[in-house]
Formats: structure tokens, sequence, C-alpha cells
């Protein structure tokens, strides 16, 4: 991370911006609240006391997309429903990303058929995916620890 | 695909009342993205000022085409597509549609099987109500509800787990018995349930049922008559809320249910909290009945002996013959079932849940069809709905339990 | 079959004309499809079945006459019995009178079947799409609507299926 610890009895800590910025979006990344279907029982789990997702900032599930970074798609997405979070993924201000949580959102799951749409890379671009049917709340968990290590990674993009 | 549809007004005309029209009263959507819905369910609302007075549910955004997708597969593999119906209850489905399948084959279950099916789906139904608590605790704002009857639902999912190797789509119990025997660890985990809930119970109605504050939020709204009721298609906790006394583990007993001794709770007012007390009511009966059946566990096999349609134990294989043929008929066409068609109906946590299947004499299903109860709740919800405040309608919303999986297939 | 609906049944064959005929345990009747409303209206009315479980067809393509069969299971909650009606109906313009009037819970029964089968019901007061998005084409359940079955992406064919797949942009 860039730290130097040489300097720690000076109260001096030197670092570059990307950390700073990086390590300051991972540690309070808000989801916005997109459970659709059977994987949005195991993400609830997932924010229960037993497997406590608010360590990783993540407490308030905030409804709203303008007030949000991160979606979980949670569920099976229907082609009804397709243009609905397509929508909503434009309303979330940048910097933003996408877990798709569930073989459903992934890949289209068990359902081969006119109605899911077979993957929501289809509709909005995907960072991480999180495999299972549904996860665990342990995989989800997983899966968000994978987001910070990709956020961590990121550079600072000088437009030209 | 990705296009969004202008509504106007035009197209809805007939739903909504003349002031709309005329600018009086203005028309919202409470969209599909919503965290009070429970699911993507969206309700266009006409409402003056708070007052909501017309309420149209627009539902399908969770259509899986599962009824479709079921006729393509053969009995064994369409049984996993019945645990993401209603995935609240999980075991649940797999129960019913277990059970019009050995109806139209006339499978046998042995009675360890039946036990064990009966304690599972009860653990379930506490599991789907205890969610439903918790939702329904965090709509009208009690927060600390929602972290509590998680924690009770994660030993269910242990106990699930340990069964089945899946917490939520568990797939163990299947036509003509279960997938295997339970491990030697689950009567203790069971027993040590059955020990701890009872105060748990207790701590959530103290939490809620004398509550002032959830009291004013849920006395005297959304009033529903038992002849009304009915005419909508209610079933399940809402229509006992009203006064009938109709639960089918009573009235048409499947799986060993006419041994356990549990009672029905109804209640007459047919409002939010009439609804409120049966749940927590069966909540307890619930427990009862897992409390009898592990009790009066019966040793014996687990699966039926009906080998042209339940798959022989794997043990058996290495050395009878006709074990391997059956084992390798069922594995690549499946069974096939008598021409004809069954209706069977279980008790779910949110009302009556039945399968239709028409089998036309081959391996794969001709046509399934689910009758859920959340379609049929849901429905009842503009009649409810009209002359509320909007934060009523949130609590009613949360009462009568809808998962939209059950009501969009 | 439960004995107490052998007078029920018997009503029925005299009013209606019924075909009669169990499987199972279960039983069901076969009217005519102009009857439907006046018998909805007896069986909740006089013989007790107040409520309407559930409506849904089958398509038995390509038969084209009758196409269709349509269930109407009825329960009666007080006397605990359980009766199922069926119409069949023809595939050319498929068509019945609406049931609204006398169980409410019909209306989205028979929007889903006009949704997903294409039966059209007179009398309806909101005869719309309830389950496909409202500029769908065709009706999903009938048996010549294909299933919209998708190829999976294994490792042999992994790239060509990556170059036609529609991956969303920015």
């Amino acid at each position: 991370m860039g730290v130097e610890e040489k300097l720690g009895n000076l109260g001096v800590v030197t670092t570059t911006l990307e950390s700073v910025m990086n390590w300051s979006r991972t540690r309070a990344m808000w989801p916005m609240l997109f459970g659709l279907a059977c994987c949005a029982i195991e993400m609830m789990a997932a924010e229960g006391a037993h497997y406590d997702m608010s360590r990783f900032g993540m407490e308030l599930m905030r409804p709203s997309p303008r007030q949000s970074d991160l979606m979980i798609v949670a569920g099976r997405v229907s082609r009804k429903m397709a243009p609905v979070l397509r929508r909503l993924y434009d309303q979330m201000p940048e910097p933003k990303w996408v877990i798709a949580m569930g073989d459903c959102a992934s890949c289209g799951g068990v359902f081969n058929n006119y109605a899911v749409v077979a993957g929501v890379d289809e509709v909005v671009p995907v960072d991480v995916y999180i495999a299972g049917c549904p996860p665990r709340p342990e995989a989800l968990i997983h899966g968000i620890l994978t987001l910070y290590d990709k956020v961590n990674q990121q550079r600072i993009k000088v437009k030209a | 695909m990705t296009q969004l549809q202008e509504v106007s007004v035009e197209e809805i005309k007939h739903l909504v009342s003349e002031r709309a029209l005329q600018g009086d009263t203005v028309l919202l959507n409470m969209g599909p993205q919503h965290p009070s819905t429970h699911g993507v369910l969206r309700l266009l609302l006409e409402l003056d000022g708070e007052i909501v007075v017309n309420c149209i549910p627009d539902i399908g955004f969770l259509h899986t085409g599962i009824e479709k997708n079921m006729e393509a597969k053969n009995y064994a593999q369409a049984e996993v597509m019945t645990d993401r119906l209603d995935y609240l209850n999980t075991v649940g489905n797999n129960l019913a549609y277990s059970m019009a399948v050995e109806k139209l084959v006339g499978l046998d279950v042995p009675v360890r099987a039946q036990a064990i099916r009966v304690i599972l789906v009860e653990l379930q139904r506490i599991a789907s109500h205890l969610i439903w608590l918790g939702t329904t605790g965090l709509d009208v704002a009690a927060m600390s509800t929602f972290l509590y009857c998680f924690r009770e639902r994660e030993a269910i999912m242990d106990i699930l787990e340990m069964c089945s190797g899946q917490r939520m789509m568990t797939t163990f119990i299947r036509p003509g018995g279960l997938w295997r025997d339970v491990p030697v660890e689950f009567e203790a985990a069971v027993r040590e349930f059955i020990k701890v809930f009872p105060r748990r119970v207790d701590e959530y109605e103290a939490l809620l049922s004398r509550n002032p504050l959830f009291l004013d939020r849920t006395l005297g709204i959304g009033k529903v008559t038992a002849e009304q009721a009915l005419n909508l298609g209610m079933t399940g906790p809402p229509l006992r809320a009203t006064g009938v006394n109709w639960d089918l583990r009573k009235t048409r007993p499947y799986s060993g249910y006419e041994q356990y001794d549990f009672l029905v709770p109804t209640r007459s007012e047919g409002d939010v909290y009439a609804r409120y007390i049966v749940r927590i009511e069966e909540l307890r009966q619930s427990l009862k009945i897992v409390e009898q059946a592990l009790n009066k566990l019966p040793l014996g096999p687990v699966r039926s002996n009906h080998h042209k349609f339940v798959p022989p134990p794997r043990s058996e294989i290495g050395v009878s013959m006709e074990a391997l043929i059956h084992h390798f008929k069922l594995w690549t066409e499946g069974f096939s079932a008598p021409k004809g068609a069954v209706y069977s109906a279980v008790e779910s946590p949110r009302g009556e849940l039945s399968f239709y299947i028409v089998s036309d004499g081959g391996p794969k299903p001709y046509r399934v069809h689910v009758r859920t109860p959340s379609y049929d709740n849901l429905q009842a919800l503009p009649h409810m709905a009209k002359g509320v405040l909007v934060a009523d309608l949130v609590a009613i919303i949360g009462s009568v339990d809808i998962v939209l999986g059950d009501v969009d297939r | 079959m439960q004995p107490e609906l052998e007078p029920i049944l018997q009503d029925l064959k005299n009013t209606f004309s019924a075909r009669v005929s169990e499987f199972c345990g279960d039983v069901c009747v076969n009217i005519d499809a102009e009857k439907i409303v006046t018998a909805c209206q007896k069986l909740r009315d006089k013989l007790g079945f107040t409520l309407l479980s559930t409506m849904t067809a089958v398509d038995l393509w390509p038969a084209e006459n009758p196409r269709f069969n349509i269930l109407y299971q009825f329960t009666s909650v007080t006397a605990n019995l359980s009766l199922g009606v069926m119409v069949d109906i023809p595939g050319t313009d498929p068509s019945l009178p609406t049931i609204t009037g006398v169980f409410q819970n019909a209306n989205w029964r028979e929007r889903e079947l006009w949704d997903l089968f294409g039966i059209k019901f007179e009398g309806h007061p909101d005869m719309r799409r309830i389950m496909m998005p409202a500029d769908w084409e065709g009706h999903p359940l009938r048996k010549d609507y294909p299933l919209g079955y998708e190829e999976p992406q294994f490792t042999f064919n992994y790239k060509e299926i990556d170059l036609r797949k529609p991956y969303a942009k920015e």
C-alpha cells in the first residue's frame, strides 16, 4: 500500500494518491439493494449477524441508485427486468462496480429459455462473477474481497 | 431489448379513476426496485395526497418460464427447477412436486421418509415465517427483529446443509422418498433447536405484539372478510386470519400429518395484526410437530423399492445386474409416467401450493402447471389497499407475505 | 372418489350434460364452452364450491380441434371437496367467456392465459399481457413456440460463442 513506516514516530504518513483513493473507495462501498430472487435471501443472510457484511463497510444498503457505488445483481434477470436494470445502472454515479452474484446472473444458471437473460453481462459490464446457486454468504464475501483487490489495483486515468 | 417502454395514461385508463385523467390525483410508480416491495413488484399507485385511491400491481419482472422449461426435462431433472419457484419454501416445493409425481405413477413412500419429510418441511415453514417476520419488522422500522430472525434461520440452514449439502436449493425430497438417510448428527441438532426456539418466539412476541407502535400500524389496516377472501382465491394465513379454518395439513392430510397433534390458528378480524398473530402461532405449532415427529421417528428404508422409478442404492449396483440396468435407464432416459393428469396440493407457508402435471406417457411431463399461493394472494392487494396511507400499504404488502418467485414463476 | 361428490356430479350431468372422468382419485367434469359461466355460478352459489383454486390450459398442438383444454379447479371449503372442470376449445381464434364476475381471482388467471397461450376472454375488464413485456410477440407456452434454448459455452466452442455474445458496453 505504499505506507512508509520509517517516520512513524513523527506521525507522518506518505503514500500515493492512488492508494488513498482506492483505500477509501473500498472501505465504505455502499451496495444498492438489487436483490431479485433467491440469491437476495443469501445476500440478506450475509448482512445478518452471522456473516456480518458491515465489517466491510457495507452495512447500509441504499435503495436509491444515486447514493450507491456497488450493484450486486442477485438473482435471475428476466427479459422484462433487463431494461430496468440498465436504467438503474445508468443512474449510478461514477465510480461504480457490478457484482454478478449467483449462477443466473453470471450465465443464466439452471434456466435456458425465452424468459431469462443468459448472464447479466449482456446488459451491464460486470466486474466480479460469483458462482453458486445460491452462493453461500461466505462466497459473497469472498467475491467482495476479490472486488476490493481489483479496486486496489486501479490506476488514476489521465484524460488526455 | 434494453429499451424501456413509455406507458401513457391512455393504456391504463380503464383502471384508474376519473380524477387521475383530470390531474387531480397523482400516478406514482412504486417501481420494481424498491426496498419494501419484497422483490421485483411494480405497483402503480394513484395517490390523493398521501392516501392511496387505487393500486395496480404489475408483475412479470421475475418470470422465468419454469413451466415451459420443465416440459423439456425428464421428471427427475424437472425437480431441480421446483426449488426455485418459491425460494423461501424450497423443501416444501420439492415435497409438492414429489407428491404429484408419486400420485401420477403410484409410488409408495416408506414411513421413515414420510416422518423426515414432515420434519424438514416444518423446519422450512419456521424458516420462511422467520424471514417474513424479519422483513415485516424492517418495513415497520423494527430493525432488530431482522437480525434476530436471521440468527434462528442460520440454525435451520445448518440442519438442511447437514442433510443435503446445500443451504437453500436442497432437492432432498425426491419422488419415492428422500435422496439419502439423514446423518447421525441430525437428531442432536434438531433437539438443540427445539430446546432453544420457544424462548426465542417469546422474545419476538415481546418485541412486537404489545408494542403500541406496532399496534398502531397494524390494527384495523387492510381488512378482508371471509367471503371476499374466498372469492379472491386467498389461501393460507391470510385466509385463516379471516376466520375460515382451512389448512390442507388437517383437511387433506398427506405424508403422515394425521398422526401429529397440532392446532390450526385462526383469527376473525382479517387485518394485518390478525395475520401477524396467525403466523406467530404457526411458528409454535410447527415446532410442536417437529418435536412429535422426531420422537416418533421410525426406523426403516428412506426410499421406495420400486426401482423402475426410484434409483437403487449405489451399493447394490456393483452386485446386482437389475440394479445396474435400472440405474442406467433412469439416468439416461428417465422413467415414463402413465398417460393422464393429476392435481396434488400441499400447504406451503403462504397457502395452497399445488402441481397439475399432465403426462402423455413419455419420460418428460407434457405440461406442468404450478398453482402458487402468492399469485392469488397478491390479487387481493388492490381490494385491501383502497383508502389507506402509503405507509399502511407497505405494512399490508408485508402482511400478505408474497414471494415474487411464486407469483411470476 | 368421495361419496359426497356423487349428487353434485349427477346434478352437473343433468343440467349441463357434463362428461365425468376420474384418474388417480381426481374427478374431472367436461363441459361445453358456452355453458361455463352458468356452471361456475351454480358451483359457487348452490353447490358450495366457493374457492377457485386455479385455472390453467394445456396445449394439444398439433391437434387443431380441440387444441386447448382449459381446466378450472374448484375447492369446496365447507364440504372439503375438490372438482376439476375441463373445457375444450379449438385452435383457430380461441376464446371463452370470462368468469371474473363470478370469481374475482379469475382476473389475473385469464390474463395469464391470454399472455402465455393466446386465449381471449370476452368481457374481461383488463385484457393485457401480465408476465411478458407489453411489446412481446407470440404466446410462449404454446407448443409451437420455441423454448429459446441457447447453446452452452463449453471449452471447445468458447471462442465462437464469445464472439457472438452481446456483451454490454459502458
